[in-house]
């Protein structure tokens, strides 16, 4: 029997020339923003605003500012700090694993994804630098030599390990995404005149796309993708082991890593298609992110929230399996206690709403995936609120129990983030080419539609 | 006629013609002194007689040192210079300064690699390039040959690159 495979979907549509991608990206940035990016950026800093004076009367008077208490000592403050670093996962799984599969979809898709992963942990740290405190002795994390001895940081501590990790993962990141910058920001230089010129020319340290370059080019970029994608894994298991190695019920539990992990990519991912969404929207680059794209990413969510669901049952019957009377009780808690609200709203959101992916139509629905994608994160918050507040609000003895009320600084801080997050990421929209035309062009001419015709 | 002044250009708009042209013009004896894309070309290193890149190699050896300071740090630190007591534990657990060592291996050896590439590809922010044709960054393959440096004339080379299927023929003086 002779088999053949069916042809694979053009990924880029509109019998696009190599031509055309020059001058579809380069068009937003040579051009004046529309008045939509007008507003949403004066959304964004409006937001921005009213954080910036949040997070200065947080710094001003102190941690007292947040809903904190005695027994509750973190809340949204980590909470807020997983989810964004979470969200930066999928940023670098495009970039870097899709890379090594050699998926070609990733293309129009990787430099704003790789963006938003910048941004993400950028916000993430914030939190971090946050929760400290006394912001201004944050450097106290890095062992650096003191006058007190020198006495370094505890190396046997995971909070130690994250400060390594997050910053290797911020900076690893923001050169992988600059290498990839490089040769697009030559083509804008090469179409530009007068200060605009000089501008785009430093950004692109005259590169000329010289053979040998690229194929330096090439071999930099593969040993990149191969370093972070064990750096991706470990960044959210060193995260999930702030709390995985303490002796917290609810915590305490060897199946964090993968468990975060999978969380982390899942909401990326939702957090990716909210953004492309719109992206594609507002700059007509339909026939560069195409409703393939959109499909395929939909698959990643239903399988990551799929994982993400199994971990949220195993947990529960790992507390029963274990006979540990404080871990059945923190689970018991989670499920029907005073935050049965947050637990089940994160059920919903996480584990039952992306299953409606398995039906073609909706996962190929632009509406739906827009919806689901935000529905997603929502969950996603929540499944980190449940996780930090319903493990620590019940204390050992019944006299410590409390409840944690967030005040108008913890919603105040987490806009600023917001506020910094969407600010950055419409800037990068309007200076930067939103898609790696370098790349693209390298797949017209066996993945477009001009040449499957 | 001086090094590195006056050029022949053969202008290619497709990937694959510029492989087979470029193997048809090395072929006739012509010396290539660069080829200006785009976006990368498979194949063109093998056309051109470019060696693999070493910067994996450089890439290791930097990874080798970021493992080994971040080692040498840790056990130094917590095992000689300032011992501390925390629950017991031993002083210099291997298994724990992992997750470190780890991470400074990843962050040697990338920022490692990428300064190394801007180095030997002489990438910088300042500095004027010496851009052969605009078009090479938008569309079009840019085959540059040094005319000092080959014996044919310009008009030979010029016809042997429109036999080999260049779109188009130009000559570029540098000061």
């Amino acid at each position: 029997m002779h088999v053949v495979s069916p042809e694979r979907v053009p990924l880029v549509r509109g019998g696009k020339t190599v031509h055309d991608v020059t001058e579809d990206i380069c068009r937003q940035v040579e051009g004046k923003p529309s008045k939509l990016w007008y507003l949403a950026f004066s959304i964004s800093l409006s937001l921005l605003a009213f954080g910036s004076y949040c997070i200065f009367m947080t710094w001003w008077h102190g941690l007292g500012m947040w809903g904190l208490n005695k027994t509750v000592g973190w809340a949204w403050d980590i909470t807020n700090f997983v989810w964004w670093v979470g969200i930066g996962h999928a940023g670098t799984l495009i970039s870097a694993i899709l890379l090594l599969f050699r998926q070609k979809w990733r293309t129009s898709i990787n430099r704003a994804a790789e963006a938003m992963t910048i941004f993400a942990v950028l916000c993430a740290g914030m939190f971090i630098l946050m929760h400290m405190g006394r912001t201004w002795v944050a450097y106290w994390t890095i062992p650096l030599p003191n006058t007190y001895g020198s006495l370094w940081v505890n190396f046997k501590s995971p909070l130690v390990w994250d400060v390594f990790a997050i910053s290797t993962y911020l900076t690893v990141s923001l050169v992988f995404w600059y290498i990839g910058l490089i040769p697009d920001f030559a083509t804008i230089r090469d179409r530009a005149v007068g200060i605009r010129k000089t501008i785009y020319g430093a950004l692109s340290f005259g590169w000329i796309g010289s053979a040998k370059h690229w194929s330096r080019y090439e071999s930099v970029s593969l040993i990149l993708a191969g370093l972070s994608t064990p750096l991706v894994l470990s960044i959210h298991t060193i995260v999930s082991m702030d709390f995985a190695t303490s002796v917290i019920p609810g915590w305490h539990t060897t199946i964090f890593p993968p468990y975060f992990v999978a969380g982390a990519i899942f909401s990326g991912f939702a957090m990716v298609l909210t953004l492309m969404i719109v992206v594609r929207k507002v700059y007509n680059l339909e026939d560069y992110i195409t409703i393939e794209h959109i499909e395929m990413m939909n698959i990643i969510i239903i399988v990551t929230g799929s994982i993400v669901g199994i971990a949220y049952i195993t947990e529960l019957f790992i507390a029963w399996y274990s006979g540990v009377e404080y871990e059945m009780y923190a689970f018991a808690n989670r499920v029907s206690g005073p935050y049965w609200w947050a637990y089940w709203s994160m059920m919903t959101c996480n584990v039952i709403s992306p299953q409606l992916f398995w039906i073609k139509r909706i996962r190929t629905s632009i509406v739906a995936t827009f919806i689901l994608s935000i529905v997603v994160n929502i969950g996603m918050w929540f499944e980190r609120f449940v996780i930090i507040v319903t493990s620590l609000h019940r204390d050992y003895i019944p006299s410590s129990w409390a409840m944690f009320y967030p005040t108008l600084y913890d919603v105040g801080d987490y806009i600023f983030s917001f506020g910094f997050f969407f600010t950055c990421f419409f800037l990068f929209a309007k200076y930067f080419p939103v898609i790696n035309m370098a790349e693209v062009k390298a797949i017209i001419k066996t993945s477009s539609l001009k040449v499957k015709k | 006629m001086e090094k590195g002044k006056n050029y022949i250009l053969g202008i290619y708009s497709d990937e694959d013609d510029l492989l087979h042209g470029l193997a048809d013009v090395k072929g006739a004896g012509v010396k290539i002194q660069d080829v200006f894309s785009p976006f990368p070309v498979h194949g063109i290193d093998d056309v051109l007689g470019y060696k693999k890149s070493r910067l994996p190699i450089a890439a290791f050896i930097f990874g080798l040192c970021g493992t080994s300071f971040a080692l040498w740090m840790q056990f130094w630190m917590s095992g000689y210079d300032w011992p501390m007591n925390i629950g017991g534990k031993p002083y210099t657990p291997l298994p724990t300064f992992i997750p470190v060592t780890f991470e400074m291996t990843v962050l040697i050896a990338s920022l490692g690699m990428v300064a190394t590439f801007m180095i030997v590809s002489n990438l910088k922010p300042y500095g004027e390039p010496r851009i052969f044709d605009l078009r090479s960054t938008d569309d079009k393959h840019v085959v540059a040959i040094d005319l000092a440096s080959n014996k044919m004339s310009f008009d030979q080379i010029s016809e042997l690159l429109k036999k080999a299927g260049a779109s188009e023929v130009l000559k570029k003086d540098f000061e």
